[in-house]
């Protein structure tokens, strides 16, 4: 009971203290930068590791998943083709049972056709578990980077099919890695899809 | 741990006609009358030695019109589990209480009668522990429906299709709770509050007459709002001058009935559900959920997947004990600075984890058969870095920083002490136990997954206080580390399969009954699932450690200071989320 505990503990509180600064004046870019960040948060961050939001900002991971988006593909005349089906995997498999569909009808014979005409995500019910979009055959509905969501009214917080539906060159650019394998995947598929309707002509 | 194996006992020729084997289809056991529990069960803890009683709890056979209570004992020496059952009519469900024989029965049977109405006989306090006290009914009951009933199994057919509705449209405001016949919140007014709300505690600490000073004991609530106690719980400490008489933890505070969410669920659902039980070790609830459903599906994960599964564990345990040892010393003044230290380490660990899962707490990682994708190369890297470099360098400080301080070993050696034999009585697990000097450890005493590979020691102290149990978390977590360092050498090439089999939505779960249990950071963390070959579980129960950690606190309180309850309840090491479930 000297003391001497306290002491030591206290040299480590100490050398964290010093560190902070060392290391301030050691790396020049150690703010304000993506190198800074990434430094920061790296298994070779020594000093203060805050991040200071919303001037800086985390590097996000490809895998990050916040709440989901559908994918469209720009068409030859900039329309909108939408990659959902309504096939309703998504709304099944969804733990929290936040997303609605209503399928398209065709305008001539009333049938309904495989498209989405409403869709909706309640975003205060979802729980951002990315089951939707692990099992989607159709590439269609894809977890989202952008998680500053606030919004002034409660309503709001549903997001329909005109604010879920985003480009397929921004997935493309959040995630390169998985869009790149689905879009091999699907080549493949219609390559062999191809072959068997050639081998059976 | 080699120990000769011993044949299991023919209990069915030991009790002729009141124990039968359980021979249902996938199940596996004893059946036993009611009225011969008590004595099957002395004769269990005192001739067979199965001394800890791990779980219990009750399923709702409603087609049968039967109440069943399920035990799972064992050994404290290792070894599969003794499974029996006790059968009562679904109308008048009374069994007797095991308390008396297995004090660590005490919760458990509370939680069974709040949430299935299974009365226990013989029990020393059966009231309800997660619902309030004028709940109307037993939501686990198969027959139970709430204000706004949607359906019985997911996906709700209102939900799926059509445009959205709002919820509070169906479900409005004054008609969104049953209250029992005659209850009228705006009208009621409580007798005598007080009496209500201590009774059990005044009536166990009423002293004997004789004393000549005359001294009056105080009942103080610690809670439900208390910075100190990690979320929204209470204590109702009884005090004679400034020492602890007496204690009852109330909890439920956040209850949401995760077990009944559960059975509406499909299997594959749960998964980020048991994410939210522990949010500190999501990865490591995920494992015993997959565990306990893999046995039922006779599934085997690849080599890859198995060694992913090990990692992300140890990972998780690391970063819960470092949280649990920082937090300690907010709860003794250290205001923050311990705390802050542990939290940098992990944050780097909720990197790995964003970057292999998605999300860094919610990780919903782990499917049947394996896991949902790979750890991709550049979390590789950090992973391996932070293994065998920084992880037990920031360890090692985190020891000089506190261990040898004189101000926390002055305030928790000798406080809250915890016996062996009362750590085993009260079904206490993980941190807890170990650190009252039984080296009980899931891994090791019956281990799952591939951790019978991995060389590594069971961390285990023996003086059973405060200071015992924070420096397990440091011995733990270097444990941990040594398991790391040993998987992330052998583990298969990249590339190699991680789910057997294709991915898939809605599996096949053959009927039967599986107990998947895991050593999580915080104790035996166990799901026991009854499937009858559905899309659903029928049954879905989860053995939440702190909740069981917390019989043991009045043990380890009474004697003590009303000051040090606040470390006692921070050396336990709790998380509301799957205390309250």
């Amino acid at each position: 009971m000297d003391g001497r505990g306290i002491l030591q503990g206290l040299a480590v509180t100490l050398k964290h203290f010093i560190a902070s600064y060392v290391d301030d004046f050691k790396r020049k870019n150690r703010y304000f930068s993506e190198e800074g960040v990434k430094y920061r948060s790296s298994p070779e961050v020594e000093g203060i590791f805050t991040i200071q939001y919303p001037e800086e900002r985390r590097l996000l991971h490809e895998n990050f998943r916040y709440i989901p988006f559908l994918v469209y593909d720009e068409g030859e005349n900039g329309q909108q083709d939408i990659r959902c089906t309504a096939c309703g995997i998504c709304a099944k498999v969804c733990p929290a049972q936040c997303i609605w569909i209503v399928r398209a009808k065709d305008p001539n014979t009333g049938r309904p056709v495989s498209k989405p005409a409403e869709f909706y995500i309640d975003t205060f019910l979802c729980m951002n578990c990315g089951l939707c979009a692990e099992f989607c055959p159709f590439d269609a509905i894809i977890m989202d980077h952008d998680y500053e969501v606030a919004m002034y009214e409660r309503a709001d917080s549903v997001f329909d099919l005109k604010r879920l539906l985003k480009s397929a060159a921004y997935y493309q650019d959040i995630r390169p890695t998985q869009y790149a394998e689905k879009a091999a995947e699907r080549e493949a598929k219609a390559k062999a899809k191809a072959a068997r309707r050639g081998a059976r002509k | 741990m080699a120990q000769p194996t011993v044949a299991a006992p023919d209990l069915a020729a030991r009790f002729p006609e009141m124990v039968t084997p359980d021979t249902r289809k996938g199940y596996s056991g004893y059946i036993v009358k009611a009225e011969a529990l008590l004595d099957f069960a002395k004769a269990l803890k005192e001739e067979f030695g199965y001394d800890y009683l791990s779980s219990v709890t009750g399923v709702d056979y409603l087609p049968q019109g039967l109440m069943e209570v399920v035990y799972h004992a064992y050994k404290i020496t290792g070894g599969p589990p003794l499974v029996f059952k006790v059968q009562v009519p679904r109308d008048n469900p009374v069994v007797p209480s095991v308390t008396s024989i297995w004090p660590g029965a005490n919760f458990q049977e509370r939680e069974a009668w709040d949430l299935l109405g299974i009365r226990f006989e013989g029990h020393p306090n059966l009231k309800r522990i997660l619902l309030w006290e004028g709940f109307w009914g037993h939501p686990l009951r198969k027959d139970w429906r709430e204000p706004y009933y949607e359906g019985e199994h997911k996906p709700f057919k209102s939900r799926t299709a059509g445009p959205h509705f709002w919820h509070e449209d169906h479900n409005p405001f004054g008609k969104n709770v049953d209250y029992p016949p005659g209850f009228d919140p705006y009208t009621w007014e409580p007798e005598t509050a007080d009496q209500i709300l201590y009774e059990s505690v005044i009536q166990r600490t009423r002293k004997p007459e004789q004393e000549e000073l005359h001294s009056e004991q105080v009942v103080v609530n610690l809670g439900p709002q208390h910075p100190s106690t990690h979320g929204v719980f209470r204590m109702i400490a009884t005090l004679d001058g400034e020492t602890v008489v007496a204690l009852e933890p109330v909890m439920g505070y956040l209850h949401r009935n995760h077990e009944k969410i559960g059975e509406r669920n499909t299997w594959i659902m749960n998964i980020p559900y048991t994410d939210r039980l522990d949010y500190i070790t999501a990865m490591s609830n995920n494992f015993g959920y997959v565990l306990a459903v893999e046995k039922l599906m006779g599934l085997e994960p690849p080599e890859r997947a198995q060694y992913l599964r090990v990692i992300m564990a140890e990972l998780t345990r690391i970063v819960n004990h470092l949280w649990a040892i920082g937090f300690l010393l907010n709860d003794l003044g250290a205001f923050f600075t311990p705390a802050l230290y542990a939290i940098e380490e992990r944050e780097l660990i909720l990197d790995v984890f964003e970057a292999a899962s998605g999300s860094r707490m919610m990780n919903n990682y782990m499917r049947f058969g394996g896991v949902v994708r790979d750890i991709p190369e550049d979390a590789w890297d950090m992973l391996v870095k932070l293994v065998h470099d920084r992880l037990p360098r920031k360890i090692d400080e985190l020891d000089r920083f506190l261990t040898h301080n004189e101000l926390i070993k002055s305030r928790t050696q000798g406080v809250g002490v915890l016996t062996p034999e009362q750590a085993i009585a009260l079904s206490t697990s993980g941190p807890v136990l170990r650190a009252s000097g039984v080296p009980y450890d899931v891994r090791r005493a019956e281990p799952y997954g591939i951790y019978d590979r991995f060389d590594f020691d069971v961390a285990v102290r023996y003086h059973g206080d405060v200071y015992d149990r924070y420096l397990i978390r440091l011995d733990e977590a270097r444990q941990s580390l040594r398991i790391l360092q040993q998987a992330v050498r052998d583990i298969p090439e990249r590339g190699a399969p991680i789910l057997a089999g294709k991915p898939q939505y809605q599996v096949r779960v053959p009927a039967g009954e599986a107990y998947g249990r895991v050593e999580g950071p915080k104790g035996e963390l166990g799901f026991y699932v009854v499937s009858t070959g559905k899309a659903n579980p029928w049954r879905y129960h989860v053995r939440a450690p702190s909740f069981i950690n917390l019989t043991a606190l009045e043990a380890m309180s009474i004697g003590n200071k009303v000051a040090d309850l606040v470390v006692i309840l921070g050396s336990i090491d709790i998380v509301l989320g799957e205390v309250d479930r």
